[in-house]
């Protein structure tokens, strides 16, 4: 028999950036609200061993136990999901500040174009440029309403950048705190992406630039550049993260707690409102009720779909009719990539994990698509995160995997290669999404989310486009060796791409195609918020966080505001 | 033995480059791209040698997962081949990734300890990835024993006591999957041992292996360093001596 807690205003399902931000919001509003993270606490006192690259970065220490709990996965519908049994393709956060911990701070903001992506399309290029098979939709929300909390999420965090990208949205400010440093293998990029007519900038970056204190009075530091960001926690309490920004903000209200090792497993719903959560001890085996009058499910993208969806609240998309929008609309990114060898020695080990510069010239729709065979693009960047020895050991393509000659190639190249990437928009296709496994389920009897993905057409379309225009970033660059990355066919579960999932609880202005409004309420039920890059009906060509990031300062907002009259925001 | 090895050297490399250029932007590192190795020798190491600098004299390395030397004299041959000793520097045995890779499968590692193992265990397609029931250290017991029998198989002789080319040879067709395993493709042993030897070269070394760290050291890479942030404006290449996590002191 569960055990029922007393009852709070607003409670959120996991305690990262989502959680955080809603929880300070709230907290500072008035409003009692309580944080459910299934991990344990964490802060910067805990990264003081982070520089290891075979603990932290190799073998995850940071990230989700999949003992506990995984996803399955299939290409499409006639195979077999099976378990992702190790972490590979992307990395899913655990304990406090989640993801936030081990992110590299890259901190976009979409385009104007992502968020009304259906009718820009179609106004220049007409209804058929993509098939019926891509679910293209507009988010509801324009780059202008979202702009101040775009705006908000930045000055948080103390985004450090320059606005000098012509390709952006307007800004109503400037950056918070002034661009990193731009160091020799930057200014190279630099210099070849100009001379090509490009348009480069600094990569805007969480790793602060100088110390900052943020409105709510927090303090991050300045970046040490030590190298390791990428998968790891930051020692210096220099890269933003949960831990040191919003969290700390929504405790000192004194209305806000955390109960940890509280992994969720069902939303409690009764008519057209919830009622709270149903949640295990993970450490007693115990499970609680959270009454709340509002929930909030602010973990990663696959938990949030799966508590929908093992809960039954909402339809589940069915990929034969159409119907249903649960699990709708799931995206990734592809990366087209160039490695480039030079001849000269280069400070490669010195970095930050968002360090970098960028140009835009052939992301969203910043340039004509009448004669190419896709839309959107991809941001094109150059990174110095710090790259370490075991994970990187570059090899020309003629040179064999192991043996003497790997050894010698492997260090003769540690400090002589860079790579340039795309980060490639992925747009939503019919047979790309989420529904529940049958067969597998995770530590507490409840079932796996399963993902059914494949690349498209319009993704490999894409990865061809801009990998040879990176190439020639490259080759402009100096390379002697310039080796573009192969061709995508499937969509591999194994190798590390990209921790940027999204989709499965979209957003949308109609319950017919959208999961939750453009606050992010569920269509279902009124005071049930869902917020994270699930709520992406695409995903864009850069990373999420700034935009999740806005995209829950509004619905904190919301939350306010429906705590105060109920009903339906819209 | 080269040419046969550059097959997969070649799809290995390009499979992973744009992935790894990409992985830059989207916050990940180079995955599978590096390498595993496999030497020879290395029973006895010199265990005297391995100090970082800040570990007194009387550390000591031994053997917490192999029961008998055979094996493990086996698993060090195999890795030195993967990453040999040369005019650059020393190579797995020298850099004690046997007693890494030994005392990691007595671990979490080994046990698979973070992965989720719950069944019904299918084959599965490529994409899908790693889907046996086997632990690493129970592939790694199986693969060792499979090497043996190649030997044997092949020239009649230990694995031990072959000449380089000849234990390429065998690894080579580990890589080409053509060995049959039980629960495993040898194919997938291979990527894992090849894996684990360059782990065992360049990770911290308060793993037992990377010795003096002299894996860094040949690559240019400095360990654990507080901070860069006066140096990396700096057009220099920069040599700087290595350091140990186990320095790091806030």
């Amino acid at each position: 028999m569960a055990k029922t807690m007393d009852k709070v205003n607003v409670v959120t399902v996991g305690v990262g950036w989502m959680g955080g931000i809603i929880a300070a919001e709230c907290a500072k509003a008035g409003l009692k609200v309580r944080g459910l993270e299934r991990g344990k606490p964490r802060g910067t006192a805990d990264y003081q061993m982070i520089h290891d690259e075979y603990r932290y970065a190799i073998r995850y220490e940071l990230m989700q136990d999949l003992s506990k709990e995984t996803i399955t996965f299939r290409n499409h519908r006639k195979m077999r999901a099976l378990p992702m049994r190790q972490l590979g393709s992307f990395l899913l956060g655990e304990n406090l500040g989640g993801a936030g911990t081990h992110w590299n701070g890259h901190t976009f903001r979409f385009l104007p174009y992502d968020f009304q992506i259906k009718t820009m399309t179609e106004q220049k290029y007409g209804k058929n440029k993509l098939s019926a098979d891509y679910l293209l939709q507009d988010w509801g929300v324009t780059y202008d309403e979202l702009e101040p909390y775009f705006d908000k999420f930045e000055k948080t965090a103390g985004i450090s950048g320059e606005n000098t990208n012509p390709f952006a949205g307007k800004r109503s400010n400037d950056f918070p705190t002034p661009p990193m440093k731009r160091t020799p293998i930057l200014k190279k990029f630099e210099t070849a992406a100009s001379s090509l007519g490009y348009h480069p900038y600094m990569l805007p970056s969480a790793n602060l630039s100088e110390a900052y204190e943020n409105p709510d009075g927090e303090a991050i530091n300045a970046c040490q550049y030590c190298g390791f960001c990428e998968r790891f926690g930051c020692e210096y309490g220099a890269k933003t993260s949960p831990e040191i920004t919003v969290v700390p903000t929504a405790m000192k209200t004194g209305n806000f707690d955390i109960t940890f090792h509280a992994n969720v497993i069902e939303i409690l719903k009764s008519g057209n409102k919830v009622t709270g959560v149903k949640y295990v001890d993970t450490q007693s085996g115990e499970e609680f009720i959270q009454p709340a009058d509002v929930v909030v499910l602010t973990s990663y993208v696959m938990n949030n779909a799966k508590l929908l969806m093992v809960s039954n609240i909402g339809e589940q998309y069915n990929p034969d009719t159409g119907r249903g929008t649960l699990g709708k609309n799931y995206g990734y990114q592809i990366l087209p990539g160039v490695t480039g060898f030079f001849d000269e020695q280069m400070n490669v080990f010195m970095g930050a994990g968002a360090l970098g510069m960028t140009i835009d010239d052939f992301n969203g729709d910043s340039f004509d698509h009448s004669n190419l065979d896709f839309i959107h693009g991809a941001s094109i960047s150059i990174t110095q995160p710090g790259v370490r020895p075991i994970q990187t050991n570059p090899i020309p393509p003629d040179v064999p995997a192991w043996g003497a000659e790997f050894k010698k190639a492997s260090i003769e190249n540690y400090t002589r290669m860079l790579s340039i990437g795309g980060q490639g928009a992925s747009m939503p296709h019919k047979e790309n999404f989420m529904s529940l496994d049958p067969d597998y389920r995770d530590a507490y009897g409840v079932p796996l989310l399963q993902l059914t993905y494949n690349f498209t057409e319009q993704d490999r379309n894409l990865h061809k486009f801009l990998t040879d225009r990176i190439a020639e970033i490259m080759k402009e660059m100096g390379a002697k060796t310039v080796v573009p990355g192969n061709p995508i066919s499937d969509y591999d579960i194994v190798p590390y791409q990209t921790t940027h999932n999204t989709g499965g609880t979209i957003m949308g202005t109609d319950p017919a195609n959208s999961v939750v409004n453009t606050y992010l309420q569920h269509w279902d039920a009124e005071n049930l918020f869902v917020v994270g890059a699930g709520n992406f009906p695409h995903n864009g060509g850069y990373n999420p966080t700034g935009t999740i990031g806005a995209l829950a300062y509004r619905a904190a907002e919301a939350i306010q505001k429906y705590s105060k009259t109920g009903g339906s925001l819209v | 033995m080269a040419d046969e090895r550059k097959g997969l050297s070649r799809r290995d490399f390009l499979k992973t480059t744009g992935i790894a250029t990409g992985a830059l932007v989207g916050g990940g590192l180079i995955g599978g791209l590096v390498g595993y190795n496999v030497n020879k020798g290395g029973v006895e190491t010199k265990s005297g040698t391995k100090n970082t600098g800040n570990h007194d004299a009387t550390s000591v390395v031994g053997l917490m997962f192999f029961t008998n030397h055979a094996d493990f004299n086996l698993l060090s041959q195999a890795v030195e081949r993967i990453f040999p000793e040369d005019d650059l520097g020393p190579g797995a045995i020298g850099l004690g990734v046997p007693y890494f890779i030994d005392n990691q499968l007595a671990g979490n590692y080994g046990s698979n300890a973070r992965e989720y193992m719950i069944g019904p265990f299918f084959a599965g397609e490529a994409t899908q990835g790693y889907q046996s029931r086997l632990t690493r250290a129970e592939m790694f017991r199986q693969g060792i024993t499979k090497m043996e029998e190649e030997a044997q198989k092949r020239y009649q002789k230990p694995f031990v006591d072959l000449d380089g080319s000849q234990m390429d040879e065998i690894i080579t067709a580990f890589q080409k999957n053509e060995v049959e395993m039980k629960g495993v493709s040898s194919e997938f042993f291979f990527r894992v041992l090849r894996q684990a030897t360059l782990e065992g070269a360049y990770a911290d070394p308060i793993y037992n292996g990377n010795n003096n760290m002299d894996g860094w050291r040949m690559k240019g890479f400095p360990g654990h360093q507080m901070a860069y942030i006066n140096l990396i404006e700096d057009e220099k290449f920069q040599k700087i001596e290595p350091k140990s996590i186990s320095t790091m002191q806030h």
